[in-house]
């Protein structure tokens, strides 16, 4: 049976490591790489590096970030942020990343998705969705991190994103991300529902029963965190305690 | 002074091998050079992508027959992935392959079903556990010397060794019902299935242990 991951996202905005609410009034938290290395030892099983302003001026510094995580942790990393073309993801890859996470570019070329999968492979490319809730109660997709909307409903295009080869899916709630008062579970549910590839939930983790809900309830494969992990001393290992002890199969970690 | 060659044929993320094996102590060196790769006292043979191609690659580069001197040699060689997978006899991904033959047996693709006759998603990404048949508490192999049985690795692969001799499965996974050779073994040969550079801390321990075997091939050598 396959473990369910506790993974740890890290906003990055240049070389700091920062964090905002709903996407607004971002704080500097310090060094990426030194909390990387801290998650890494707490026991989470991925780490997630998302460069939240390299859309906006379409470059990015995850190079350099990534280039020194490699060297001490010894997880699958993710990397996102200003990925637009195929060589855009390569230099990513190139620099230790095993999978490279896009919303903006894909939305704006949907092409790229195919693309991507298909140089290499489909296990390297997360499609970051970014969602709001609408009043209707459905979800719309937005990005340019959270700025933009994009007119397209959040689970259409989860299912297209899957059907052109996109190997997971990061599902963000635009509207819990940072506030850490629990995932939106109507949003991932219904993506997880929808598509045949694993997906993360992500935006509110807030507490241990918010991991056992967003698997319990949403069908989530892989659960991210970021400010709750960020604020909270020794949270990944908590949290994953907390999914074993419900019998949820989680890897037992011992990362040195 | 290099202890450990990595084969460097240009596909897959290869420095985080580098960097795994530095991190437990060796001196890895990535090359494509057939003359280094000849000399190596141990090597590596990592590996992700389709394998006709990394076969063909490593043909081009005039690397198959430096890598299977060194494999035949005595001398501790690791397999990783498709590098596993390259060291069976043949694989029928998009047509048949032949491989470099060293492991009796062949690489074929994980059913989309699983053992009941439920879809299942390939390919198999992500922490899984590994055992061998036995009940005990770790493995028989030095290789997984303080690791013990149920401990996660992480997996990213559509195809599976399907060795035919039983001896050499060290350790199995299992998807959907469906067994996979985790750990293969035949004398100086491993092969591993799983990314032992992207599995935390056990995968360090599997790197720290291929590293402990070169040291004690070394010093017999000389």
């Amino acid at each position: 049976m396959k473990n369910i991951r506790v993974i740890a996202r890290l906003d990055v905005k240049g070389p700091h490591l920062v964090k905002g609410i709903q996407f607004e009034g971002l704080r500097k938290l310090g060094d990426p790489n030194t909390f990387a290395k801290k998650y890494w030892k707490e026991g989470a099983d991925e780490i997630l590096y998302l460069d939240i302003v390299a859309s906006l001026y379409g470059r990015s510094n995850l190079v350099e970030i990534l280039e020194e995580t490699t060297k001490e942790v010894f997880v699958p990393i993710t990397a996102g942020g200003g990925v637009r073309t195929v060589k855009d993801a390569e230099v990513l890859l190139r620099a230790g990343a095993d999978k490279v996470a896009v919303n903006t570019g894909c939305i704006k070329n949907p092409e790229l998705i195919g693309e991507i999968a298909k140089t290499f492979g489909s296990q390297c490319l997360v499609l970051s969705i970014e969602a709001k809730r609408k009043e209707d109660g459905t979800w719309e997709a937005y990005y340019e991190s959270g700025r933009e909307k994009s007119g397209l409903d959040a689970v259409a295009w989860a299912i297209e994103g899957a059907q052109r080869g996109a190997g997971e899916i990061l599902v963000t709630s635009v509207d819990k991300d940072g506030t850490q008062r629990g995932f939106d579970l109507d949003l991932v549910r219904s993506i997880a529902e929808s598509v045949p590839v694993p997906v993360i939930c992500a935006g509110g983790l807030g507490k241990e029963q918010d991991a056992i809900d967003a698997v319990r309830e949403a069908k989530a494969d892989a659960i991210a965190g970021g400010a709750f992990f960020h604020y909270n001393e020794g949270g990944i290992a908590r949290v994953k305690h907390t999914l074993r002890e419900e019998g949820i199969l989680v890897r037992i970690h011992t990362n040195e | 002074m290099n202890n450990i060659v990595i084969v460097d044929y240009g596909v897959g993320n290869i420095l985080s091998v580098t960097r795994a094996f530095t991190y437990v102590g060796g001196a890895p060196l990535m090359t494509d050079s057939p003359d280094l790769i000849r000399s190596a006292k141990a090597l590596v043979l990592p590996g992700v992508g389709a394998f006709g191609s990394a076969i063909q690659m490593l043909r081009e580069k005039n690397l198959l027959e430096p890598i299977l001197e060194v494999a035949k040699s005595g001398r501790p060689f690791l397999g990783i992935c498709l590098g596993m997978q390259m060291m069976m006899e043949e694989s029928e991904e998009f047509g048949s392959h032949k491989g470099l033959g060293l492991i009796a047996g062949n690489v074929v693709a994980i059913p989309y079903q699983d053992t009941e006759g439920n879809s299942q998603k390939v390919p198999h990404v992500g922490w899984n556990t590994i055992s061998d048949r036995t009940n005990k508490e770790g493995f028989e192999d030095e290789i997984l010397r303080g690791i013990k049985q149920g401990s996660s690795f992480y997996f990213v692969h559509s195809f599976l060794c399907s060795p035919m001799d039983e001896e050499e499965r060290v350790a199995d996974t299992s998807y959907g019902g469906v067994r996979i050779a985790a750990v293969i073994r035949k004398g100086n040969l491993f092969g591993c299935q799983f990314h032992p550079e992207k599995s935390g801390g056990k995968g360090l321990v599997f790197l720290k242990n291929f590293l402990d075997i070169v040291h004690k091939q070394s010093s017999i050598l000389v």
